[in-house]
C-alpha cells in the first residue's frame, strides 16, 4: 500500500492504483465521461483533471499513477472552471434535445450540464451533422450525440476482441465508424451500447418504450447458455422493455446478443395462453380449461400405470427451467408415479 | 459427464469462469466458446491478452482460432486419438508431473502402456494434424504452470464421447493440472440450467446430488424423506426412451420445457416414436414441434415470470426472480407440476408449493448444497459444494482429494474407436452440427425474437470452396443434402470455416432441420447420440 493525501484526507491505496482509483476508494467524487474501471485508462474527456503539488498544470487523474506522499487537490475554483469549459465545448456540438432523447435521465453528459448549470453556451456555433446509416437490427446510432470518449471503440477491442469500430478523421471531423465506413463486422453484443455515456448508442428495441427511470428493474439470471450471467429485466407493466447487466456482478455487466437483445420472445403473441387438448386421436388441439386438462392427464397417466406399470411412463425435465421445478418434477415421477424414467436434454 | 464422474468422482466444471484469466495455457477442444458461451469466451480472450497461450482443437475455423497460439484442425471424431498422441509425447519427453501422478492418481502403469501405439505419426494419419503440431501442443500444455481444458458437445456428441472425456481427464491428471485455482477440466454446459437439472436428479440413475437410485442406503434415505417406496431400477435415458416408445414399453410421456422433436438426432425416427405413444403431455411456453404432437399442452411460464434458482456451468446457484405476470391463463411451472402431483397423490402433495421451500427440501437431501438458503443467494449466488451455512462455496474442486473411494483420480485406457458412420462413395461428406451465435438450441425462443431472426434468418450449410468448385456450387445456392435417414433443402454458404470434405449445418432451423440427417448411434456409456459425425450427400437442385 502507498499513502497519499487527497483533498486534505490521508488515503491508503494499493500499488499501481491511479489517482482516480485512489480517490474513488476514498469515496471522493471526480467527474468522468470516458472512464470505465473495466477498461484501460484513456484520458480523453479531461474531466478528471486534478492538481498535484509540484506539478505546474492540472493532470488527468485517470492516467496518473498514485505515488507515495503525493498531495492531490480534486476540486478548486480553477479546476471546476476548466471542467465547466470542457462540458460547454462538448455541448456546443451536441443536439441538446434531452426532452426527446431516449437516454435522458441515464446520461452522463446531461448530469454534467446539470452539475455545472450550463444553459447558455459561450461556444455555440457550427454543429456536426452526421448522416446515419443503420442497416443492423439491434443498435441505434445517433452520432450527433457522440462525445468521442472512445468507450465503444475500446470495449469492442479490449473486452470483446472484435474491433468492429474505430476512429476516423481528426478534430471537428472525428468520427466513430467501421473500417472504411462499411463492412460492419459486429457480433451485436451491445457492450458498446451499455458503456455509451450519452444517447449516441442505444437499442432499436428500446424506441417507443419508457426511458430507463420509468421502468421497473428486477435482478435475475439469464435464460440462455450456461454462463449464468446476471441480468436486470426492466419492465413496464407486463412487458419486458429492456435488459441490462450491472457492472459489479460476476459477468462484469457484459452480455451477448441473445442475453441483451433476445428478450422479445417473452412478450411474443405466439405464447401459449391456455391449455390445449386433442379430444380425439388425429384431431386438432383445442383450447381447454385447466381442470379439464389436468384431470385428463391424471386419468390417462393412472390408467397407463394400472395397465402397464409405472415404468411405462416417462418424463423429460428441462435444462431451461429452475432447480425447484426440476426437483419437483423428478419427485413427481419417482415418488408420485413410481418410475426412474426421468431425464433431460443434457446430451443434446 | 459420465466420463469425468468415473475418473474424479464428480462431473462438473472443476474451476470457475473468473479463474480463466489466470490460466497460463488454455486448451479448448470441441467448444465454439465465443458463439456458444460468449461471456466465458470473453475471459478466454482476456487471458490471451494477458499473455496466456491458447491451443484450439477444432475441425472448424471457429472465431477463437484468431486468438490461438496453435490451432489443431483434426478430423471430426478423432479427438481421443489426438489427445492420446499429445500424452504420448508428454511421456516420451518426460514432461509428466510425477509427484501428482504418484500422490493423487491410480491406474497409471496400465494407462502408460495403453498410450504406446499413439505416436504423433500414427495420430497424424488418423487426425490429419501434423505430428510436429501435436508435439508443439504437448510442450505448450505440459509446460504451463496452470493449464485449463475447456470442452463442450464437440467432443461428447460422439459414439466414443465418454472416451473423449476420459482422455481429456487423463491429460489433466498426467500433468498435475487439477485441484488448483486456475488449472482443471471444464465441461461448458450448453443451457442455463443443465447443471441444475442434473444436480436436481433429473437423470434416470440419480436422485438429487448424484446419489444412485441403485444404492440401497440411498434408496432408504429417499424413501424415508418422501414417505414412499421407491424403485431401485435405473430408468431410461432420453435417448433410450425413443426406442422404448417404438417398442411399446413406454406408453405415456410428460415433457416439460424441452423440444426433443427438433433437438433429437434422427428426427423422423423420434417423431415416429412420439406418435406411437398412447398419451403425450407437453408443458411449454410455445407450441413447439413436440407440443404439436401432444394430446395435452400446458402453458407454462418464461424465466421472466418465475421464482427459483438456476445453476450455471461453474456450479453457481443463482436466483431467478419474477418480473412480470404470465400471459393469459398460463401458469407458473412449479404450480402446474404441483397440480398434477396433487391429483396423482393427494396425500403426498398436500403442501403449499413455494420455490424457497422446495429448494430447502432438496438442500436437506444433498449435502453439496446443504449450506445454501435463498437469503444467502443474493447477488452472485454460491458455488457448490457448500455443505454448511457458514461455508463460502467452492470456486475450484479437488484441492485436497477426489470424491472417489480412496480419494484418488483414476487413469483410464482410451482405445482407438472409429465414428459409427463415416463418409463413403455414396455419402461422401462428413456432416457435423452445432449452434451459431444468434440462435439457441431449437430456436423456440430466439426465432421469435425479431432482431435475432433478422441477424440470422435462414439455415445454411457450410461447404469448403474446393468442394463447392468440384460440385459447381455457388454461394447461396439451394442444395439438397441427404443422409441414410432423411433429406433437407438448404442454402450453401461457401466458406473455409470448414475443411474440405466436411460440411456444417446449425440445428436451430425447423425448415431445414439438421437432425433429419444426423445419426442416433449412441455412446454405450453415456447414451449420448452421435450428432457431430454422420455421412451425407450434397447435391445441386435440378434447375
Amino acid at each position: 500500500m502507498i499513502s497519499l493525501t487527497i483533498d486534505d484526507k490521508k488515503i491508503e491505496a494499493p500499488h499501481g492504483a491511479t489517482v482516480l482509483e485512489a480517490a474513488r476508494l476514498a469515496k471522493i467524487d471526480i467527474p468522468t465521461l470516458c472512464h470505465d474501471p473495466r477498461m484501460k485508462p484513456f484520458g480523453a474527456c479531461r474531466l478528471c483533471i486534478v492538481d498535484i503539488a509540484g506539478l505546474p498544470r492540472p493532470v488527468t487523474s485517470c492516467t496518473t499513477p498514485a505515488t507515495e506522499g503525493m498531495v492531490v487537490t480534486t476540486s478548486s475554483p480553477r479546476l471546476e472552471r476548466l471542467r465547466k469549459t470542457t462540458v460547454e465545448l462538448l455541448l456546443s456540438d451536441h443536439p441538446n434535445d434531452c426532452m426527446v432523447c431516449i437516454q435522458a435521465g441515464d446520461c452522463s453528459l446531461q448530469d454534467l450540464a446539470y452539475r455545472y448549470g450550463i444553459r447558455d453556451n459561450r461556444f455555440s456555433g457550427a454543429v456536426r451533422q452526421h448522416k446515419r446509416v443503420d442497416n443492423n437490427p439491434f443498435i441505434l446510432r445517433d452520432q450527433d450525440k457522440c462525445v468521442l470518449c472512445g468507450l465503444c471503440v475500446r470495449v469492442c477491442d479490449e473486452v470483446q476482441g472484435v474491433g468492429a469500430i474505430g476512429y476516423a478523421n481528426r478534430g471537428f471531423e472525428s468520427d466513430i465508424c467501421p473500417p472504411f465506413k462499411k463492412d460492419l463486422n459486429c457480433e451485436f453484443c451491445g457492450q458498446c451500447v451499455s458503456v455509451c455515456p450519452t444517447g449516441a448508442l442505444t437499442a432499436k428495441m428500446w424506441v417507443g418504450q419508457p426511458r430507463l427511470d420509468g421502468l421497473q428493474p428486477t435482478e435475475t439470471t439469464c435464460t440462455y447458455c450456461g454462463c449464468g450471467c446476471n441480468v436486470t429485466l426492466h419492465t413496464h407493466g407486463n412487458k419486458v422493455a429492456r435488459v441490462s447487466s450491472r457492472s459489479d456482478n460476476h459477468n462484469r455487466g457484459w452480455l451477448c446478443v441473445k442475453g441483451r437483445f433476445g428478450y422479445d420472445f417473452i412478450n411474443s403473441p405466439e405464447r401459449l395462453t391456455t391449455p390445449l387438448i386433442r379430444r380425439q386421436k388425429g384431431g386438432a388441439l383445442e383450447p381447454a380449461g385447466w381442470d379439464e386438462a389436468l384431470d385428463l392427464i391424471t386419468s390417462r397417466l393412472q390408467s397407463v400405470k394400472e395397465q402397464y406399470g409405472p415404468d411405462a411412463i416417462g418424463g423429460l425435465a428441462s435444462a431451461r427451467c429452475t432447480n425447484e421445478e426440476n426437483y419437483l418434477f423428478q419427485k413427481l415421477l419417482r415418488a408420485g408415479i413410481g418410475t426412474n424414467n426421468v431425464d433431460h436434454c443434457a446430451r443434446y | 459427464m459420465a466420463g469425468l464422474a468415473t475418473k474424479f468422482g464428480s462431473g462438473a466444471m472443476t474451476n470457475s469462469v473468473e479463474g480463466i484469466s489466470r490460466n497460463d495455457v488454455l486448451f479448448v477442444i470441441g467448444s465454439n466458446t465465443t458463439e456458444n458461451h460468449p461471456i466465458i469466451g470473453l475471459r478466454m480472450k482476456e487471458a490471451v491478452a494477458g499473455g496466456a497461450q491458447l491451443i484450439v482443437a477444432d475441425p472448424r475455423r471457429i472465431p477463437l482460432v484468431k486468438f490461438a497460439t496453435l490451432w489443431l484442425r483434426h478430423r471430426p471424431g478423432t479427438d481421443s486419438v489426438l489427445l492420446n498422441a499429445i500424452m504420448n509425447v508428454i511421456l516420451a519427453e518426460g514432461l509428466e508431473d510425477k509427484k501428482f501422478i504418484a500422490d493423487r492418481t491410480e491406474g497409471y502403469a496400465e494407462f502408460v502402456e495403453s498410450l504406446a501405439t499413439f505416436t504423433p505419426e500414427f495420430a497424424e494419419g488418423v487426425t490429419g494434424v501434423a505430428a510436429d503440431d501435436i508435439r508443439k501442443a504437448a510442450r505448450i500444455y505440459a509446460g504451463a504452470g496452470n493449464a485449463g481444458i475447456y470442452y463442450a458437445m464437440g467432443i461428447t456428441q460422439h459414439t466414443m464421447g465418454t472416451n473423449n472425456v476420459m482422455a481429456v481427464g487423463n491429460l489433466a491428471m498426467l500433468t498435475g493440472n487439477l485441484g488448483k485455482d486456475a488449472a482443471g477440466v471444464n465441461p461448458l454446459r450448453g443451457q442455463n440450467n443443465v447443471q441444475g437439472a442434473c444436480d436436481m436428479g433429473c437423470l434416470p440413475g440419480d436422485y438429487p446430488g448424484y446419489q444412485k437410485v441403485s444404492n440401497p442406503a440411498v434408496q432408504a434415505k429417499f424413501e424415508k424423506a418422501w414417505g414412499k417406496s421407491l424403485s431401485p431400477k435405473p430408468g431410461l435415458t432420453a435417448s433410450e426412451m425413443t426406442g422404448a416408445m417404438l417398442s411399446g414399453d413406454l406408453r405415456a410421456m410428460y415433457i416439460f420445457g424441452e423440444n426433443p422433436a427438433l433437438s433429437d438426432p434422427n428426427m423422423s425416427h423420434s417423431i415416429k416414436a412420439f406418435k406411437a405413444l398412447d398419451f403425450l403431455v407437453v408443458q411449454d411456453i410455445f407450441l413447439t414441434e413436440t407440443a404439436e404432437l401432444a394430446d395435452v399442452v400446458l402453458p407454462g411460464a418464461s424465466f421472466a415470470e418465475k421464482d427459483g434458482t438456476f445453476t450455471s456451468s461453474e456450479r453457481r446457484v443463482q436466483r431467478v426472480r419474477p418480473a412480470i405476470a404470465s400471459p393469459g391463463e398460463a401458469k407458473n411451472d412449479l404450480a402446474i407440476i404441483h397440480e398434477v402431483y396433487k391429483r396423482i397423490d393427494p396425500a403426498a402433495a398436500a403442501f403449499d408449493v413455494a420455490a424457497a421451500e422446495l429448494f430447502a427440501e432438496a438442500a436437506s437431501l444433498w449435502p453439496g448444497i446443504a449450506g445454501m438458503q435463498y437469503d444467502r443467494l443474493e447477488g452472485d449466488g454460491l458455488q457448490w459444494p457448500c455443505p454448511t451455512v457458514d461455508h463460502p462455496g467452492t470456486s475450484y474442486l479437488f484441492q485436497e482429494t477426489f470424491p472417489r473411494e480412496g480419494g484418488k483420480a483414476l487413469f483410464s485406457n482410451v482405445p482407438y474407436v472409429v465414428s459409427d458412420e463415416l463418409p463413403d462413395s455414396e455419402y461422401p461428406f462428413l456432416l457435423t452440427t452445432g449452434r451459431e451465435l444468434f440462435h439457441y438450441h431449437t430456436g423456440t425462443m430466439t426465432r421469435k425474437s425479431k432482431g435475432l431472426n433478422a441477424a440470422a434468418s435462414e439455415p445454411f450449410i457450410e461447404i469448403n470452396p474446393a468442394d463447392a468448385a468440384v460440385l459447381g456450387i455457388s454461394d447461396a445456392e439451394l442444395l439438397s443434402v441427404s443422409s441414410r435417414r432423411g433429406s433437407i433443402k438448404v442454402k450453401a454458404r461457401v466458406s473455409d470455416i470448414v475443411p474440405a470434405k466436411v460440411v456444417f449445418i446449425p440445428f436451430h432451423y425447423k425448415e431445414a432441420a439438421a437432425n433429419m440427417l444426423t445419426s442416433d448411434a449412441l455412446d454405450p456409456i453415456s447414451k449420448i447420440m452421435e450428432a457431430k459425425v454422420c455421412a451425407v450427400r450434397v447435391e445441386k437442385q435440378a434447375a
